[in-house]
């Protein structure tokens, strides 16, 4: 089952606004708790009345004092319960900056509706581009910077942190650590159209040496295609559709309106997170992404089996 | 049993000022628009704070209408002012004539509006100062229309012959606090949308 | 019955007296009905919804249709049932309540109400015809902006908010004009019931509120129509303004909500404890700081945005803050019921309702008030469950019961206490059932506003529930209609006063005959029918004075309610009718074209005209009983 869970925290962002849950959820339980057995109190003591009873009008002529200390009692401790969860939730704010400077500097731009990640370098050749996945070393500082091409978006792994908005002509940062290795699912929280609902991403957290080969991997262009097949599938893909929207590096495929797919193979779900990377669904994806994501940006693709075949052979080997 | 009962029939049928259900309703009026002019004017500020420079790529509007205008409708708040006064009276001669006095500035004021729309250097679909300029005037000016509107309904009503309630009055001593509120809004926006600007630059 | 009194004050018969009613209680309970059956509309939107999301990847409802569903129930629920049902018993009750034969401008009430119905409609119709909103109730740029949402919708979502708003500002002012100067003499501010004082300050937020919402709504509609650029930031507008400009209406827009249903819990506690509530003066206040407080709050919505944080620290705070006045009220009433005497019957049931969904939702609004924790929970289950905790816990329960309390009043005649109780505890257990669930959806990490779920994140099970309670909350309003219609007709005659309460609505018949009072009270206690027998006889008790074959209705001063001077109210008419025609071509025409404003412009000018020209029958009536100052 994928993990996509507020109360799981997997990093030390999502783990200090869990402890902040805790707290609360204790304070909120007896306060609730009291409510209740002050009305069920009330209801169990009173004796019973009618409308035909004669209304009890003593206490317009003689104050009520007793009552007055228990009720300025009970609102001083509420108070009181405020304040401290207005300190508490504050000084969680101040531990969610004070995560180290970031040794992975990711730039996240949200479209309708997919992921494009770029990773982000002192050395622009070191730069590379993916889509709907990360993949981040365990035990060490993130920083996502938020751009939006269209509509607002919304970031958000809950198990490695909170969320943050992806706003159109503005930018935003937010910073975040895994500290236990695992992939963690999130999804778009900002309603964003159409297929809101089917805009998630993986965040891989990997030990550092599986990182950085996997970082190395990807700086690569793509993999020659292996095989006829698969030559013929890359002229099906650069001298067709595909090449007017994705990006493969090392062809001549470089438009950027759709997810770069140079090491596709390497990812593990298709359409951001809708279904998984595999042939029988990236075929239906090709000949008809209405069918999986009504209304995405993509068009049906009506390919004769061999150049189907073809293509799929390619991109498989994408790794 | 008169002794357990208020009696109320000597009391008079309307009264003026804040006595008067009218006043009220008019005062709701001002709130709103006076809230829509606020957070208008805050649209503005907010706008230009998030700018590199103000106005966007424009001049600032031409001072010229824009300080007739102020000029108008501070001259207009003597007519006005003795309109309210002799309606108080009760003289419904010189209510007639007021009531054309203000109109006429408001008429003049509609015209010069006019000029000073084309005058603003910029287009309400050139960029958000555009647009935000052209909201605020846009806005001033609904108001002005449609009180001047109902300074010439009351005018045509105090010349048709007929019998007329005395409340009528009430109605034209409130039309009155309207239009102070045309003039004294404009002040503030004029200031934003004419001076503001050139100030800072 | 006075014959004379009731032949001046009525409404005239038939379809033609339909369209000319001016008379409150018509308008009040019209608007009620209205809402009503908005609720019912933007119900059914919210069970097909819940279907859909029974099952994950369920293909009964599609995309598109969702976010037409969602987009309509919550716009539907906030603007065409929760805000006008509020106004509508405000309405209703107001003028009973405080003494007087008439709420203030009841022309330009029945226009407001008519302007309510047909924005109401052109929403509905619009989703009929598949041009209904998507964007969310809350419709954010760019995503409503000319770009992202082509054709008429977000225009139709944008101007449905012009109507509504210019008929609930309307109704505003028609409050706080009656609760000022209407009352009858003797009931000064200090006596004023604590509905009334709930009513009047939420007609103040509202006057202070809702033109947020009217800029706002208007600045997007020229975005989509005319092309300015007020959200467009390649042209130096800003996408976040929208968001300051709706929420800066839409936080205080929740109280709008909520403290019409505190006013409900001050009035029913009181009678079904059989004394006055406790700490009247601290209850006021808190009304009253409350209203203060919820302008300051509305950046809570907005956490998830890159606002700076000590900015976003201030608003934690505040949101955490507003929850004192909340609390004194709410001990208020636990004490004024154990100091009491208790009567458990249906209106009380639905009032201790409160103490447990009210209180649990509130609790969660601590949650979301934090700025850390709510960047986890914003815009997930979780704070679906919140909202509908503390809207249905904080109004819809409490106006349940206030219905149960006041249907006698309206109607003269009882509800069943025994279908009472049956739709108590469906609504009570299916409310928990459908949206207790949420509170885990949400910390499991489902996101609001999405058409499907995929099958292995594990949601299924709690989603089914969630429908399950759904259905549950649906069978509990069937049974309330059965028992209103039911009642209307076969149930028990209520008489004057049936519960023995102590305001002022309670000393004339039910339903009361169209001048309420054939003599107005005078008012010398806080719970007028509840005074000691043994007052002095020299004081008096009643007023009269007023002529009976012109409406008049005694204007009193501010503060003190001393008797002013005697007003006469108008007569039905159809222009306030004719006008709101002329008012909803010229809205829905200027989505299409801005020129409209100019023609659709002329008709208004001219119907507005003719409804306030003197005419002649009145003005000489008038003037026979004219006293000039």
């Amino acid at each position: 089952m994928p993990v996509q869970e507020i109360l799981a925290s997997a990093g030390p962002q999502a783990a200090h606004i869990e402890a902040l849950w805790w707290v609360t959820l204790a304070i909120c339980a007896v306060v609730f708790a009291g409510v209740l057995l002050a009305v069920a109190w009330a209801l169990l003591r009173a004796p019973r009345g009618d409308p035909a009873t004669p209304p009890d009008l003593s206490s317009l002529d003689k104050p009520e004092r007793g009552t007055a200390f228990i009720v300025i009692a009970a609102l001083a401790l509420c108070t009181a319960g405020l304040i401290f969860l207005t300190v508490a939730s504050y000084v969680t704010d101040r531990r969610l900056a004070a995560l180290g400077a970031p040794e992975v500097q990711i730039e996240l731009t949200a479209h309708r509706w997919w992921w494009e990640v770029r990773y982000q370098d002192a050395e622009p050749a070191r730069m590379f581009t993916t889509a709907n996945e990360m993949h981040i070393p365990v035990g060490k500082p993130v920083l996502v910077t938020l751009k939006a091409d269209d509509v607002i978006h919304s970031f958000w792994v809950p198990n490695l942190a909170g969320k943050k908005d992806l706003i159109p002509g503005r930018v935003a940062t937010l910073t975040m650590q895994a500290d236990a290795p695992g992939s963690y699912r999130g999804q778009c929280a900002e309603f964003c159209g159409l297929q809101h609902a089917k805009m998630a991403l993986v965040v891989f957290a990997d030990p550092p040496e599986q990182y950085q080969a996997w970082a190395a991997a990807e700086r690569k262009p793509a993999l020659p295609p292996a095989g006829e097949q698969a030559e013929h599938g890359r002229e099906v893909f650069v001298n067709g559709r595909c090449a007017m929207c994705h990006a493969i590096q090392g062809t001549s495929a470089g438009a950027r309106t759709a997810p770069d797919l140079t090491h596709f193979a390497s990812r593990a779900t298709l359409a951001a997170g809708t279904v998984p990377n595999t042939v029988g669904h990236l075929a239906g994806w090709i000949l008809d992404p209405h069918s999986i994501k009504p209304g995405v940006n993509m068009p049906a693709n009506p390919l004769d089996p061999d150049e189907l075949h073809a293509l799929l052979a390619y991109l498989g080997g994408l790794r | 049993m008169n002794h357990r009962s208020l009696d109320v029939s000597g009391l008079p049928s309307y009264k003026f000022g804040h006595a008067s259900l009218m006043w009220w309703g008019l005062m709701g009026l001002i709130a709103i628009e006076g809230m829509a002019f606020a957070l208008s004017v805050g649209m503005y500020l907010y706008l230009w704070s998030q700018a590199q420079q103000w106005p966007l790529s424009a001049a600032p509007p031409d001072l010229r209408w824009g300080t007739l205008n102020v000029l108008i409708l501070l001259a207009s708040v003597y007519p006005n002012h003795w309109t309210k006064r002799v309606a108080e009276d009760g003289d419904e001669a010189k209510m007639g004539t007021g009531l054309v006095v203000c109109s006429l500035f408001g008429v003049a004021l509609i015209g010069v509006r006019a000029l000073e729309f084309t005058t603003l250097n910029c287009r309400w679909d050139s960029n958000a100062y555009g647009s935000i300029v052209w909201l605020l005037l846009g806005l001033h000016t609904t108001h002005v229309v449609t009180d001047v509107y109902d300074t010439v309904v009351l005018a045509v009503l105090f010349f048709t012959p007929g019998p007329r309630e005395g409340r009528r009055h009430v109605d034209v001593s409130e039309n009155a606090m309207y239009w102070y509120f045309v003039v004294w809004t404009w002040l503030p926006i004029y200031a934003v949308l004419y001076l503001m600007p050139r100030l800072t630059s | 019955m006075n014959p004379v009194l009731e032949q001046t004050w009525r409404d005239p018969p038939g379809l033609w007296g339909t369209l000319c009613a001016i008379d409150h209680k018509t308008i009040g309970k019209r608007t009620i009905v209205t809402a009503f059956g908005f609720f019912l509309a933007a119900g059914i939107l919210a069970a097909l919804m819940r279907l859909q999301l029974a099952r994950p990847e369920n293909t009964l409802v599609g995309p598109d249709l969702y976010n037409q569903l969602f987009t309509t129930h919550g716009t539907a629920m906030m603007f065409l049932f929760a805000v006008p049902v509020m106004q509508g018993m405000a309405i209703y009750l107001v003028p009973l309540m405080v003494g007087a034969r008439s709420v203030a401008f009841p022309r330009m009430n029945a226009f407001a109400y008519w302007v309510y119905l047909f924005g109401g409609l052109f929403l509905f119709v619009s989703l009929l015809f598949d041009i209904g909103p998507d964007a969310g109730w809350f419709s954010y740029v760019p995503l409503s902006g000319p770009q992202y949402t082509p054709g008429k919708r977000a225009d139709v979502w944008a101007q449905m908010i012009t109507f509504t708003e210019l008929s609930g500002l309307l109704v505003a002012v028609v409050v706080i004009a009656t609760v000022f100067k209407l009352r009858a003499p003797g009931l000064t501010l200090a006596r004023l019931p604590l509905f009334v004082w709930a009513m009047l300050v939420t007609a103040f937020m509202i006057l202070f509120a809702m033109p947020s919402v009217m800029l706002a709504s208007t600045a997007l509609i020229l975005d989509r129509l005319v092309s300015t650029h007020f959200y467009n930031p390649a042209e130096g507008g800003d996408a976040l303004l929208w968001q300051h400009l709706f929420w800066f209406f839409g936080h205080p827009e929740v109280y709008f909500i909520f403290i019409p249903g505190l006013a409900f819990m001050s009035s029913i506690i009181p009678t079904f404890s059989r004394r006055p509530i406790y700490g009247y003066p601290a209850i006021v206040l808190s009304l009253i700081s409350t209203a203060f407080l919820s302008f300051g709050l509305w950046v809570h919505h907005m956490f998830a945005t890159h606002i700076p944080d000590l900015g976003k620290s201030f608003f934690t705070a505040a949101s955490m803050m507003i929850a004192i006045p909340t609390a004194i009220q709410i001990f208020c009433w636990i004490t004024t019921m154990w100091k009491g005497r208790f009567d458990l019957r249906t209106p009380m049931l639905f009032v201790l309702a409160f103490f447990f969904i009210l209180v649990l939702g509130g609790l969660t609004g601590l949650m979301v008030a934090s700025v850390p924790l709510d960047l986890q929970l914003h815009d997930t289950y979780f704070v679906v469950a919140h909202l509908h905790y503390v809207l249905l816990g904080g109004a819809v329960f409490p106006l349940f019961g206030a219905w149960y309390y006041w249907f006698p009043k309206f109607t003269g005649r009882l509800m069943s206490e025994r279908l009472g109780r049956w739709q108590f505890w469906l609504f009570f257990v299916g409310f928990n059932v459908a949206f207790y669930p949420m509170h885990h959806l949400g910390l499991q990490g489902m996101p609001r506003r999405v058409y499907t779920y995929p099958v292995d994140m594990g949601w299924g099970a709690l989603n089914a529930l969630s429908t399950a309670g759904a259905v549950m909350i649906a069978a509990s309003v069937l049974v309330f209609i059965v028992n209103a219609l039911g009642s209307r007709r076969g149930g028990a005659l209520a008489g004057e006063n049936p519960w023995g309460a102590g305001t002022l609505e309670w000393a004339t018949a039910s339903p009361p005959p169209p001048y309420n009072f054939e003599r107005p009270p005078v008012v010398r206690a806080r719970d007028p029918l509840w005074e000691p027998v043994n007052e002095p006889p020299a004081e008096p008790t009643q007023v009269v004075g007023l002529a009976e074959r012109v409406r008049e209705a005694l204007v009193t001063t501010v503060v003190d309610a001393l008797p002013s001077h005697r007003l006469a109210f108008p007569q039905p008419t159809v222009w306030p009718f004719i006008s709101a025609i002329a008012v909803t071509v010229m809205f829905i025409g200027s989505i299409f074209t801005p020129w409209a404003i100019v023609w659709g412009g002329i008709p208004v000018a001219i119907a507005v005209t003719l409804w306030f020209w003197p005419k002649r029958r009145e003005t000489m009536a008038d003037l026979a009983v004219e006293k000039r100052p």
